[in-house]
């Protein structure tokens, strides 16, 4: 469905995009990670046509970004970062302006409307000015905005950003029904974000793609370690030395104590599961075992490896 | 076409929603009634010949505060960039920005028939003059509204636009007032790029196609300016 290649942007010196490759399918939730000022908007910008590449090829449904921009443009629907909003009209007038601009035929826009409406939830405030509403229901402008024309392609710009946790909740579950049938891209830089709503992530950082794959791809590829944590109760010392004659251990740290209680963090070969044999170890020594946890790769993981630096 | 026209009601909605359209009115009536009634009496002749001669110097103020916000503010606030993902071409949203100018000026200068009215009650009213005035004001206005579009898309400031608008329109109403300064050999083309020769050529009751042109020209220039000026986020 889309397909860019070898795509670079520079915005005078500054080089925001680095020669990016990568592909969408039809029908799929792509991620796009990074941190803030990576170049996700800027590769979005030049998805919907907003700019044109610097140098590089970018095709969507089989057309040239730089050719045929008018008919890619027809069959996007895009919510920009900030999603910006024309303050002084109301909602309905808005909405049918957009459905006007998308080429909808007259007699469908009330259909239309009424679907955002419901999908959106925007019938509270159909009839009020932009300006007045919450930052929640701006956001659900934008989206209505997006979707107004049921683009084959929605890609949408942080979506989530100022939502109070129940409506992130209900924007992801709409990303997620949306992105059933069509191809949705959302950058973000919440990583439970795409943890919820995608089936892929691209994980970019200073204009290049750090990572590419399913989300179990990129924690698997990314486990580097694993780490056990205890805390014990013992009275003598040389609890560590103990706990790294276990086989495949290949660190122990030891936290500060606190009287008899200890906290060790164990660091051990990737695909082991050494829980059993801690404790074996902790009972025969006779130390009393208050907690014992087991910490996996998360994407936060993955993220902060990738891109910090 | 039909997104010239979408943008159209919007943008002239939007002036009719906000104060601007009023103030600006109220302020053009205000000024142009003055110029009109005061020496109307005085000279005892049925004509609006002063008052129509006054209008293209408030035009210079009045217009720039008409177009500074259109595309300067949607820059500002970011749905430009909304505006331009539509499948809609850059110089349609600059056509349907300016159609609602030039619907905005028409209304405030058929406020000013009134003038008109009243001349032709008290006397013998010249048709000729009359109407050349009124149809160079809406030529002229279309050229000051195109470049007042050309100047609030290069910037995201209104005062910035306002301020670039005001000077171009300044140098081209300056330029046959200036034409005794200038050499020789550049006097007929200075005339010729000036606003005003053409239009006091119209005032005069004279409907040249060569005025005609001039102004026609000069706005599709100006409009076109403007919209390679929305396009340069491309370069």
């Amino acid at each position: 469905m889309i397909k860019v290649s070898k795509l670079t942007k520079n915005y005078d010196e500054t080089v925001a995009v680095d020669n990016i490759s990568f592909e969408v399918k039809h029908g799929e939730i792509l991620g796009f990670l990074g941190p803030n000022g990576a170049g996700k908007t800027t590769t979005m910008k030049v998805l919907t046509c907003f700019m044109p590449p610097t140098s590089g090829d970018v095709t969507i449904a089989g057309m040239n970004v730089m050719e045929d921009s008018l008919s890619i443009r027809q069959q996007i629907g895009y919510l920009p970062e900030q999603n910006p909003l024309y303050q002084d009209m109301d909602v309905v007038d808005y909405l049918r302006f957009v459905a006007e601009l998308r080429g909808i035929p007259k007699e469908q826009h009330d259909s239309r409307l009424r679907r955002m409406m419901d999908v959106c939830g925007l019938e509270k405030v159909i009839s009020r000015s932009i300006g007045e509403l919450s930052k929640g229901y701006r956001q659900r402008v934008g989206l209505a905005q997006a979707m107004i024309h049921d683009p084959q392609i929605l890609i949408l710009d942080e979506p989530t950003s100022g939502l109070d946790p129940n409506q992130i909740v209900e924007i992801r579950n709409l990303i997620k029904e949306i992105g059933k049938e069509k191809t949705v891209i959302l950058s973000t830089h919440i990583l439970s974000e795409v943890q919820a709503t995608c089936d892929r992530a691209i994980i970019i950082d200073q204009g290049k793609i750090v990572a590419d794959g399913t989300l179990q791809d990129l924690q698997a590829a990314f486990h580097g370690m694993e780490r056990i944590t205890i805390e014990i109760k013992a009275p003598q010392n040389g609890c560590a030395e103990k706990l790294r004659t276990i086989e495949n251990v290949k660190q122990v740290n030891e936290g500060t104590p606190d009287g008899e209680i200890k906290c060790f963090t164990i660091e051990i070969e990737k695909g082991q599961d050494l829980r059993e044999q801690i404790f074996d170890l902790t009972v025969k020594e006779g130390w009393k075992l208050l907690e014992l946890h087991r910490e996996v790769t998360t994407l936060e993981d993955v993220f902060r490896q990738l891109t910090k630096g | 076409m039909n997104n010239i026209l979408s943008i159209f009601r919007k943008e002239l909605k939007s002036y009719f929603n906000s104060p601007v359209a009023y103030i600006v009115i109220t302020v053009f009536l205000l000024i142009s009634g003055w110029f009109f009634s005061t020496n109307f009496f005085l000279m005892g002749q049925a004509t609006v010949r002063t008052a129509l001669s006054v209008i293209p110097l408030i035009f210079i103020f009045f217009i720039p505060a008409i177009t500074m916000r259109s595309i300067a503010e949607e820059k500002k606030s970011g749905t430009i960039e909304l505006l331009v993902t539509m499948p809609t071409k850059d110089m349609d949203i600059i056509l349907g920005k300016f159609l609602a100018g030039l619907v905005l000026l028409t209304i405030a200068i058929m406020f000013t028939l009134t003038y008109a009215l009243t001349a032709s009650m008290l006397g013998n009213l010249d048709g000729g003059p009359t109407f050349g005035g009124y149809l160079g004001l809406l030529l002229m206005g279309s050229i000051y509204l195109s470049i007042g579009l050309f100047a609030s898309s290069m910037t995201e400031n209104q005062i910035t636009a306002f301020i670039i608008s005001f000077l171009i329109i300044f140098v081209f109403f300056m330029l046959d007032k200036v034409l005794i300064f200038v050499p020789g050999p550049l006097v007929s083309s200075f005339e010729y790029l000036s606003v005003d020769y053409h239009f006091n050529s119209l005032l005069r009751g004279v409907i040249d196609t060569r005025d005609i042109i001039y102004f026609i020209s000069m706005t599709a220039f100006m409009l076109v300016l403007a919209g390679r000026s929305l396009e340069s986020r491309k370069w």
